[in-house]
């Protein structure tokens, strides 16, 4: 099947091969799940639900032999792309990519660390508007995930749903009448589903109840990680909420699980920065302020101080303690002020000091047309 | 669940009966093989006959596992020892052909037994045809690193015709 699609002024040819994609293409803009039009978008980024899944018919990818990858990644690649849900989706051969590209990838959490990392023939499909995504060949042959914006757990698990069933008519999975779908580490297996909601909780931070927050999450069978998942650290008050156990419960319930824990989650965080606002609006405001100053004014900044700013910013927007700012253009700044997204908007490979400059003027440039643009603008 | 001893996860877990009251141990690969394969014990001192019997025991148990190590999975060829030592899996067979050895990790993760979610249509698919493709490709490769060709040909014919009863990806 081939069909074309019309890409701006270049034609983007795409067929059951890799699509001619040009990455500099997605620079400019940003995902669904970051323009904030989601439920409780002030304070869920975004619902995250993937499934790990793995054809029967071969070893799981540690045993492959790279001769069995090739033709495991063009097999699946292949089928997917026939299939409805991927329609308009664009297949990007990893292992072809420049380290900058991979990178660029993970930053805006299209794919996993361990993709950019792994050896041989592997891929990600992009669903449209960068919804949904399938990495093949990860740790399991397929891992698929769907991203929406804000607290959308419901929405987000009908979508994959959806693309999981179109995918088992055409490929055939490992499946155990007991276990449940079979998946390479023991820790996936059953359902094969993790569920992740992202928030943004600076109020519990600045008011040190983050900790008594979390506690009895673990209890409840819940992990707590950073923006990047497992072993990252939670940068710009970043937080995922997510399940570990995956067998003997349906998906249903363990979307009921996470979903059951995150209008708490909300509330404690409404009421942090509530007192915050009756307790020290002083010192709130002051420090919203002067974080938005050094955002604007900066001539050079590091990566994580950004971050550290922006999860200000981002609050005293929210708190009406700063006027004009969109919401959306902070989500997207996260993500555009990191290193290989600099450097793709750069166009060239920059080092940490030409990369901190970098960071200060793109800043500046997108916090004063934020301005300028007023609410009007919306991010393409 | 972490090792009792340090950091890493615990991939051992053995119950010692050998005491007055049963005690649960959860150790990590490098502390359970010193645990287990200790030539005294925490009290030399005062070792007694029975104690002796007891570690003797535990001398069988190293012993046991230490062939449950180099059981290999008949399909991807993966030993036990070496799901331990990577923590991830060689194929779907694994979970059929290391069954026991596999469910008290699975417990100990999940604490359930039994998958209660969505089913594919097409049902189970961890024996039979599926399961054999998964040893063709491996003997074919193995038949390609010893330069027998002509034996990874006929075995790529046998792969064809394997994966010809539904559609499959060609090689």
């Amino acid at each position: 099947m081939k069909f074309v699609r019309r890409k701006g002024p270049n034609q983007v040819h795409l067929n059951r091969r890799y699509a001619n994609v040009n990455l500099d293409e997605l620079v400019g803009r940003c995902g669904e799940w970051l323009r904030a039009s989601g439920p409780e978008a002030d304070i869920v980024i975004s619902s995250r639900i993937r499934l790990a899944r793995d054809l029967a018919e071969f070893p799981f990818i540690r045993q492959c032999s790279e001769q069995d990858r090739v033709a495991l990644e063009r097999h699946v690649r292949q089928r997917l792309l026939s299939l409805p849900a991927f329609q308009g989706a664009w297949p990007i051969d990893v292992a072809a990519l420049p380290a900058l590209d991979r990178q660029f990838l993970v930053e805006r959490q299209a794919i996993s660390r361990e993709l950019r990392d792994a050896q041989g023939a592997r891929s990600v499909i992009l669903g449209e508007g960068e919804t949904f995504s399938v990495m093949i060949n990860e740790e399991d042959h397929l891992r698929i995930q769907v991203m929406h914006s804000g607290f959308d757990l419901q929405p987000a698990w009908e979508q994959i749903n959806e693309i999981d069933n179109q995918i088992e008519k055409h490929i055939r999975y490992a499946f155990h009448d007991r276990l449940g779908f079979l998946t390479a580490c023991p820790t996936n297996v059953g359902t094969g589903m993790r569920v992740s909601v992202m928030l943004h909780l600076p109020g519990l931070v600045l008011t040190h109840e983050i900790d008594r927050a979390f506690r009895g999450l673990q209890k409840m069978s819940l992990a707590v990680r950073g923006l990047y998942g497992e072993g990252s650290q939670a940068m710009g008050d970043f937080y995922q909420i997510s399940n570990q156990v995956t067998l003997g419960k349906t998906e249903e319930e363990l979307i009921a699980q996470v979903a059951g824990i995150v209008p708490s989650l909300i509330e404690y965080e409404r009421i942090a920065r509530r007192t915050l606002l009756e307790q020290s609006a002083r010192e709130l405001h002051d420090r919203v302020s002067r974080a938005y100053g050094i955002l604007c004014t900066a001539k050079t900044i590091s990566s994580e101080e950004t971050m550290d700013l922006l999860s200000s910013v981002r609050m005293g927007v929210n708190l009406g303690l700063l006027h004009d700012l969109q919401i959306p253009t902070i989500n997207q700044l996260f993500v555009q002020t990191q290193p290989a997204h600099l450097q793709k908007l750069n166009r060239q490979e920059l080092g940490t000091a030409d990369r901190n400059e970098a960071r200060a003027r793109y800043l500046q440039q997108r916090l004063k047309s934020d301005l300028t643009e007023g609410p009007q603008d919306k991010p393409r | 669940m972490k090792c009792h001893h340090c950091e890493k996860p615990a991939v051992f877990h053995i119950t010692e009966l050998t005491g007055p009251e049963p005690q649960e141990l959860h150790l990590c690969e490098d502390h359970a093989r010193e645990y287990l394969s200790a030539p005294a014990g925490p009290e030399p001192s005062t070792a007694s006959s029975g104690e002796d019997a007891s570690k003797n025991k535990i001398g069988d148990t190293a012993q046991e596992l230490a062939k449950l190590d180099q059981r290999a999975c008949p399909k991807c060829g993966i030993t036990f020892y070496e799901f331990r030592q990577q923590g991830r899996l060689g194929c779907p067979y694994d979970y059929v052909f290391f069954e026991q050895e596999l469910e008290p990790l699975l417990f100990n993760i999940h604490g359930q037994k039994q998958h209660t979610g969505k089913r594919p249509s097409s049902g189970a698919s961890t024996t039979g045809r599926h399961a054999d493709l998964i040893r063709l490709r491996r003997e074919m490769q193995e038949a390609v690193e010893r330069e027998d060709y002509e034996l990874a040909s006929r075995i790529r014919d046998e792969i064809r015709q394997a994966e010809g009863t539904e559609p499959g990806p060609s090689q």
